[in-house]
This record gives structure tokens, sequence and C-alpha cells, in this order.
């Protein structure tokens, strides 16, 4: 039975992996800090070197647990909305748009801010196409938002592809490390943290009334959840999680398909535990990989994204095997 | 008096443009219990699911408790109504006792967790449909009989005053086709609950409850007290089909020609 007490506990307890993966990402790296140097320069007290670290590293490592766990919100929001365990942040095209905008910006040679720009709008684009096509006949069904969603998704990545095509070799580089999600090119981490501060708290007071809807449309109607009006909220809140989140670091794969999966293996589908473990083990889990894909051959960076598969696919095939029959 | 717990007015329900029941007039008090019989496709479904306020009538109004369905909260409407689908399916997993105390949910406020005592109630339904010791189980492990029981084990824990049934019968073995039964008409003896139950059995809705309204599928429909309109006359038009009536005991029995 779900309580309040276990809830605490592992909310804690993730709370936990989280200050750790911080601690690491900050202390790691080609400098190597010590980390009570770091607690020290957080604090204001420190020297230049572990200063300067925490300067260039800090901002990386929030902007990296702000997206994680936007996007895992955001996976878990549309997992409930389509009642479908496959559905991820981006398979209702949000991140084609985003793509769509980022991959026009930089094949113009518009500067990082003008090309954040753009995606958040590509992004919005989608979100309203979908939402019009979708709501056309009033009938507004899981399976008719899902096709939509996933055609659009089709069209923007045939539009992504021949942008690509058409790039001079200079771009490429940077298009195809938008594509799979990276933080090196991320403008300002702030954006993203309010984005996942305001999604979660607007998520939060409806997450019993998600698990309903979970279980049915006319289920969660009958137990008394104003069904369409939830769903509409859910809809918005996923997309602009998610349009937030590939603004600043791209499109990040895996994380809003697996993360809510994990938990949801380890703790129950309970949202109300779920959608704040969600954004926590999310958002550690990002930042892991992007110190991991800045370390493991520097001082060649990765694209982060490549890592977030790496690391979760192997912990989300023992956790699957372990499930009890 | 009171109103009653469940009222229909004028009520017209159509299915994809075709008006299946037409100006249907209806009124339900406490203890009574009302079978819906009709053939397939004939829209006792749709009509239930209209009486439960879940989908709106093509014209005139449903009133739970007096108060016009359509006006009505989601939630202060789930808190008079229970209703039971056709259809679960569990994309999730969840264990027994959390499906279970989903029937909690609009007596819980907005940042309320389900509290001990919920959780005895839920476990008393459970019990009360032979689901004992299967809290801890997985929904998904379960036979489609026992998940048809684990949803009624949730219409209990809702604890409304008026249940809508759409087939509770259906994958139930024939002793837990009689304990459902038996259950909903001690429910509505003895907590003073409405039942509205689509039922294919014309036998079982004669023993169990006081009338019947039966769905034709092309707008009309006819009620009444069931020694009066379940016979072998009406159910042989009802389902096209010539049925031959036994009595026994004071009970029906209808038998297909």
């Amino acid at each position: 039975m779900p309580t309040r007490r276990r809830a605490f506990l592992i909310l804690s307890a993730l709370s936990l992996l989280a200050l750790a993966s911080f601690a690491l990402a900050l202390s790691a790296g080609s400098l190597k800090v010590p980390l009570p140097d770091i607690v020290a320069a957080l604090f204001g007290h420190g020297d230049g070197a572990a200063d300067m670290v925490v300067q260039l590293r800090l901002p990386r490592a929030l902007a990296g647990f702000a997206c994680g766990g936007l996007l895992a919100l955001a996976g878990a929001l549309m997992q409930v909305l389509l009642r479908n365990p496959l559905a991820d942040p981006y398979v209702l095209g949000i991140s084609g748009g985003a793509g769509v905008g980022a991959m026009f910006g930089i094949l113009i040679g518009l500067p990082l801010l003008a090309i954040d720009g753009l995606a958040f709008a590509g992004a919005l684009g989608a979100m309203f196409l979908v939402f019009g096509l979708a709501h056309g006949d009033g009938s507004w069904t899981q399976t008719r938002l899902l096709l939509t969603g996933v055609i659009v998704a089709a069209g923007c990545g045939a539009l992504i592809a021949l942008m690509l095509s058409i790039a001079d070799e200079g771009k490429l580089h940077g298009m195809l490390f938008w594509l799979m999600g990276d933080l090196g090119q991320t403008f300002t981490w702030w954006p993203a943290a309010l984005a996942l501060v305001v999604a979660l708290a607007c998520a939060m007071p409806f997450a019993r009334e998600l698990n309903l809807l979970s279980r049915g449309l006319m289920q969660a109607q009958a137990l008394g959840v104003a069904v369409g009006r939830l769903r509409y909220t859910v809809y918005l809140l996923a997309s602009v999680a998610t349009a937030a989140s590939v603004t600043t670091a791209g499109s990040i794969g895996f994380v809003g398909l697996v993360v809510p999966h994990l938990v949801r293996l380890a703790t129950g589908n309970d949202q109300r535990l779920l959608l704040p473990a969600t954004v926590l083990a999310g958002g550690s889990l990002l930042v892991l990989a992007d110190t991991a894909a800045r370390t493991v051959i520097a001082p060649m960076q990765l694209p982060v994204g490549v890592l977030t598969a790496l690391i979760g696919v192997p912990v989300f095939l023992f956790l699957l095997s372990r499930q009890p029959k | 008096m009171s109103a009653p717990l469940l009222e229909a007015r004028q009520l017209s329900v159509e299915i994809g443009g075709k008006t299946v029941v037409d100006c249907l007039n209806l009124s339900l008090q406490p203890g009574e219990r009302l079978a819906i019989l009709g053939r397939n496709g004939a829209g006792k479904s749709t009509l239930l699911s209209t009486l439960a306020g879940l989908r709106p009538p093509q014209a005139g109004a449903v009133l739970l408790d007096g108060e016009d369905c359509a006006l009505l909260p989601p939630r202060q409407a789930a808190l008079r109504r229970a209703w039971l689908g056709q259809f679960q399916n569990d994309p999730f997993g969840s264990t027994v006792l959390e499906t279970a105390l989903t029937g909690r949910h609009p007596h819980l406020g907005r940042w309320d967790w389900e509290s001990t005592r919920d959780a005895e109630l839920a476990r008393g339904a459970l019990k009360a449909l032979g689901l004992a010791g299967m809290e801890a189980r997985q929904v998904h492990t379960l036979s489609g009989g026992e998940r048809q029981r684990l949803s009624i084990a949730t219409l209990l824990t809702q604890a409304a005053t008026l249940y809508l049934l759409d087939e509770p019968l259906s994958h139930l073995d024939l002793n837990h086709q009689m304990a459902v039964l038996e259950l909903f008409a001690g429910t509505a003896r003895d907590c003073g609950a409405a039942v509205v139950m689509v039922l294919h059995d014309p036998a079982l809705a004669h023993r169990f409850c006081d009338r019947a309204l039966l769905v034709y599928g092309d707008g009309r429909c006819a009620q009444g007290a069931v020694d009066d309109i379940l016979t072998a006359a009406t159910l042989s038009e009802l389902y096209g089909h010539g049925l031959r009536q036994i009595e026994d005991r004071g009970q029906r029995c209808f038998i297909p020609e």
C-alpha cells in the first residue's frame, strides 16, 4: 500500500543520489578538484582554481540535471496520457519541431541564442500542430493523438534530413551533436531549471488523478476525475517540459523513455511518488552521463545522448530481469 | 419524500447517429434493483454510461439524487454513483490492493493519501469478493474472473448509493455469479442502495431484480415489475427467438425453443 513514509524515504535516497552526482560532476574532469575545495568555492571562500571549476562546471551540471528531470517527467506524463508504456517525450513530434528550428538556425549561421529561440518556437509549433490536428474532429482519442504525433515527427525528421544533406561540412558536426543531445552548447541553465520547478509543481496536485487516468478514461471519469481538462493539462505540461529541455540541450534520447520505467520497476506506479522520483533519477542520470561524456575520452567530448543510452540500457535490462513474475 | 437516487427524464440516447433509446422516463428509489435486457448492440451499455453521466445524452436529463448530472462536478457524481464498465485493461503494473484503493479517490482530498481506514475498507471489499490474501498480487496475473471480481471490489470500496453495473457476471463462474448477485441484493436491502445491472439471463434478472427495462434498440423501451414484464411472450419478441417459460418455487426459467 502506498504511504507517505515510504515515499519520503525513497525521495530522500534519490536526493542523496542527486547530490552525489553533483559532487562527481564538479570534481571530475581534466582538472581534479578535491571535494572540500569545491564546497568552499560554493560558499565563496574558494581559491582561484576551484572557483573557476565551479563557475564552469556548476552551470553545466545544473543544466544537465534540469534537462534530465524535465525529460523524465515529460516521459512519465506522456506514458500516462497515451496509456502506452512505449511513449516518450519525443513521440508526439516536439523534439522534431525543435530539431527543424535548430537545424535551420545552424544552417543559416545564427548565433547560439537565436538557435535556441528557433528550437523553442519549433517545439511549440509542433505542439500546436499536433494538438490542432488530433483535436480536429473533437474526439481527441489516444490513438488519434499518437498517430498525429508520429506523422508530424516523421515529417520533421524528413525536413531535418534535408537540411543535414545540404549543410556544408563545417556545420555538420554541430548539427549532429545537437540532434544527439549535447550539454556543451548550452547557453544558460536557469530557464530549464525554472521550467522543471514549474512543471513539477503543476503536475503534483493531479498525481492521484493521473493514477486513475492510467487505468482508463471512463474508469477515471467514473471515479470523479475531470478527464478532459486533466488531459489538456498533461499534454501542455509534458510538451512545455520537453520543449524546455530540447531547447537547452538538444534531443537527448532515452532518458524520457527509460527513467520512468526504471523508477516504476523499483517503486511501483503511484504517480505521487513516481513523478518526483523520476525527476530526481532522470536529473542524476543525466548529470552522471554528462560527466562521463566529457571525461572518458578527454579532451574529446562525446554527445551526452550516447552515454545516457549506454548507461541506462544495461541497468534497465537488469531491473527487468529481476522483476517478480 | 426524498428525491430518487436515479432519475431519467425524457432521455434519448444515440449511437453513431442512430437513436437507440427515445424519451425514456425512469426513476429508482433506495433499495430498488433494475435489470436492463436487450439484444447485442441494442444500446444497453451506452444507456448505462449515459445514466452514469459518463456521456452526454442526445436529449433529456439524468438526475442523481435530484441534481442534474451534467451540472454535477465529477467528484460529487462519483460520491453518488459507482459504474462498472465492461472492459478493463492495465497497461501499467499495479497490485490488487492498490487497484481496490482507487475506489476511495472521490472520498480523499487533493493532497490526502489513503489512510489505514481506507485500506481496511478495501481489504473488506476484497474479502467480500473472495479475493482475500491476494492483496499483493499484480493485476495482470489475475484470471478474467478474478479481474472482474476485483473491479467489483473497487466499486464497493467507492461506497456510493447507486450502482450501475454493465454485465457484472461476465467471466464469472456459477458460484461467483450467485455470490455477486446476492452481494448486491444485500447491499440494496441493508444499505438502501439502488442497483441497475445489464444482464443477459432473464431468469437471473427475474430472481434478483424488482423491475426490468427492455431495450429494443430502435428507440422503444418497456419497463415494469419483473413478474409482469419478464414473460415468454415479451422476451421472445425482445430477443427474436422463441422462449418457453417454466416456473419452479416462484422462480422463472426460460428455455429457448
